[in-house]
């Protein structure tokens, strides 16, 4: 079976989870430090250690950042809420159970509007929006490559339990059809987005810092019940969401259409292959036993707190990036790339620097693009400033370089010889327009092409293009192309 | 109120991790059963006008600055585990996923 005739049979609906570490200094209930790469158990406390007589405290910038992500979301805010302890029993978390919002999210009943790679935008429903903790890390000792399966013992290190975690819930979403996968993948790309421009947390999913959980089933078409579904665990990269949505579809069709039932279980994606495997069954039986934290006091955020936080919140990243498309005048294409590039912000901090709009995009989208392309690392992490790329522009502005001596000028920067002036002086760059220089050259090139001279001078001028090439020659490139083109027809009388 | 049953034991353990004998399983919900009859008394005083509550005191919002405090050293968050390993806790085998 291949994708399309999935789709000819059946209709997806999908849930997707998301969990968001804060980037908040301290944890959610103590004041251990967050700091990642830390050495084992050297950031916890009798509180996320779950030791007797230890209480919690609520971080406030933890329940700032979750009205914060709740209005860009365009929740409710609840006016008040609880904590409520999740009761489990796993090493994970020490307490023996983690603390987390259960029927009192702090914010619910919102949307994000997504846009698709042909424009078109899709609104993905939020259920809410709550806080809880991260749990802490565990590797199994003595089982084949660290799975739990055969090992003999596992090793805790809860410097991560405690930090805090927003975890935002989607509504079934519905009507995506063959485009389901594009839509999940939208959806955790502007939530991404979204996140970092409200500066709540770095949510790099390469560092764990924002993780998704893809729940899917399919249903006939025509039909209204939700079909059984699959939870798939810890996909954890925009494209990886993309493929587990893709592959859970064709599995569950699979198994449709040979009569089979699907089973409501947890899955394990595979990051090698794109494919998923069975995890866990959930039975009913999984029974948290929630209840209301009686350590910690609700949570009743103030109107006025909310308000202010809602009036301060920054524009949104779709309605930016339509506005800087606008600024810059560019085509959805150019947009796209510029985007995929991640180039929005080298540009924008180069066109703060002063260089002009088209320029900045020129140099981040050529020869830098390039460059981090080939070497398989971020834009922004060249060794490049936009300040050094707005100076080269400047340079070219003054009629100081020409175009191939910038881009020599950007190479001697990024090989690390120093700021672009530096690099002017160093390798003795810099446009000749002087005309008593430039003059023997010009002298030599005409007499060099006694033929396209004589044509210039009939009054084809447009031939002056051959000479002017010549000049650059000799002069390895830096003459100033316009005064050479000057001097020649000067020299030529066809002025 | 109807009592704790020993189904109800007998569930609480399995999701507790406990392994009870068939014997602990009605000592316990004799013993369960009296704890919760003298909590259920509590009802018999809160009407329905009383709605339940999670926390004696009418506090709401008590949060604390993001500023770091400090930590305890590893050796004093491992010094009260039965077992270490590399600085890390040291657990049993773990059942029941993966
Ligand atoms: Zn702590």
């Amino acid at each position: 079976m291949n994708y399309d005739d999935a789709m000819a049979s059946y209709d997806p609906v999908m849930g997707l989870e998301v969990h968001v570490e804060l980037g908040t200094r301290t944890k959610m209930f103590c004041g251990c430090s967050t700091t990642l790469g830390a050495e084992p158990n050297s950031q916890t406390c009798p509180t996320c250690l779950g030791l007797p007589g230890s209480l919690p405290v609520v971080n406030a910038i933890g329940v700032e950042s979750a009205i914060k992500i709740g209005l860009a979301l365009n929740c409710e805010i609840a006016q008040w809420c609880r904590f409520a302890r999740k009761n489990y029993f796993y090493p994970d978390m020490p307490k023996n159970f983690q603390t987390s919002q259960y029927d009192e999210p702090i914010a619910f009943n919102g949307y994000l509007d997504v846009q698709l790679e042909d424009g078109e935008i899709f609104r993905v429903q939020i259920e809410r929006a709550h806080m809880e903790e991260d749990t802490g890390k565990s590797s199994h000792i003595g089982g084949a490559t660290g799975r739990i399966h055969g090992a003999s013992h596992s090793l805790l290190d809860y410097n991560r339990a405690g930090i805090p975690l927003i975890e935002i819930v989607t509504k079934p979403i519905e009507g995506a059809g063959v485009r389901a996968p594009e839509v999940a993948k939208a959806y955790v790309a502007e939530l991404r987005e979204l996140i970092k421009a409200l500066g709540v947390s770095e949510a790099r999913m390469d560092k764990g810092q924002m993780r998704c959980d893809v729940n899917l089933s399919l249903r006939p078409h025509g039909r209204e019940k939700f079909g059984t579904r699959s939870e798939t665990k810890n996909v954890n990269s925009l494209r990886s969401v993309e493929r587990a949505a893709r592959f859970e579809i064709m599995r569950h069709a699979t198994v449709l259409d040979d009569g089979g039932t699907i089973v409501q279980e947890t899955r394990h994606f595979h990051e090698e292959d794109g494919s998923t495997t069975a995890g866990r069954i959930k039975d009913n039986a999984e029974d948290y036993r929630y209840f209301p934290e009686p350590d910690l006091v609700p949570i009743a955020p103030a109107l006025a707190w909310v308000e202010e936080l809602r009036a301060a919140l920054p524009e949104l990243p779709r309605l930016r990036r339509a506005r800087l498309q606008g600024e810059w005048g560019l085509s959805d294409q150019d947009m796209q790339s510029v985007l995929n590039a991640g180039a929005v912000q080298p540009i924008l901090e180069t066109i703060a620097a002063g260089a002009p709009a088209d320029q900045a995009r020129k140099w981040w989208m050529g020869e830098l693009a390039r460059r981090a392309n080939e070497s398989g690392t971020d834009l922004s992490e060249q060794p490049i400033t936009p300040g050094q790329v707005a100076r080269v522009c400047a340079l070219v502005a003054e009629g100081k370089l020409n175009d191939k001596l910038a881009r020599q000028v950007i190479e001697g920067v990024l090989a690390g010889q120093g700021e672009p002036d530096e690099v002017v002086a160093a390798r003795g760059l810099a446009v000749v327009s002087d005309d008593s220089a430039l003059g023997a050259a010009v002298d030599q090139a005409i007499a060099d092409n006694p033929a396209i001279a004589d044509k210039i001078r009939d009054g084809k001028v447009a031939a002056v293009g051959a000479l002017v090439g010549a000049v650059m020659k000799t002069t390895r490139g830096q003459a100033d192309a316009a005064r050479v083109k000057d001097l020649i027809l000067q020299k030529l009388g066809a002025a | 109120m109807p009592g704790i049953t020993r189904e109800e034991v007998a569930h609480l353990a399995r999701l507790s991790r406990l392994e009870l004998q068939a014997e602990e399983l009605d000592h316990f919900a004799e013993q369960l059963d009296v704890i919760i009859g003298a909590v259920a008394r509590v009802s018999e005083v809160a009407g329905l006008d009383v709605p339940p509550t999670s926390h004696p005191l009418p506090l709401t919002n008590v949060m604390r600055a993001d500023e770091v405090r400090p930590s305890l050293t590893p050796e004093q968050a491992l010094s009260g585990a039965p077992a270490a390993e590399e600085q890390r806790f040291r657990v049993p085998q773990i059942l029941g996923e993966d």
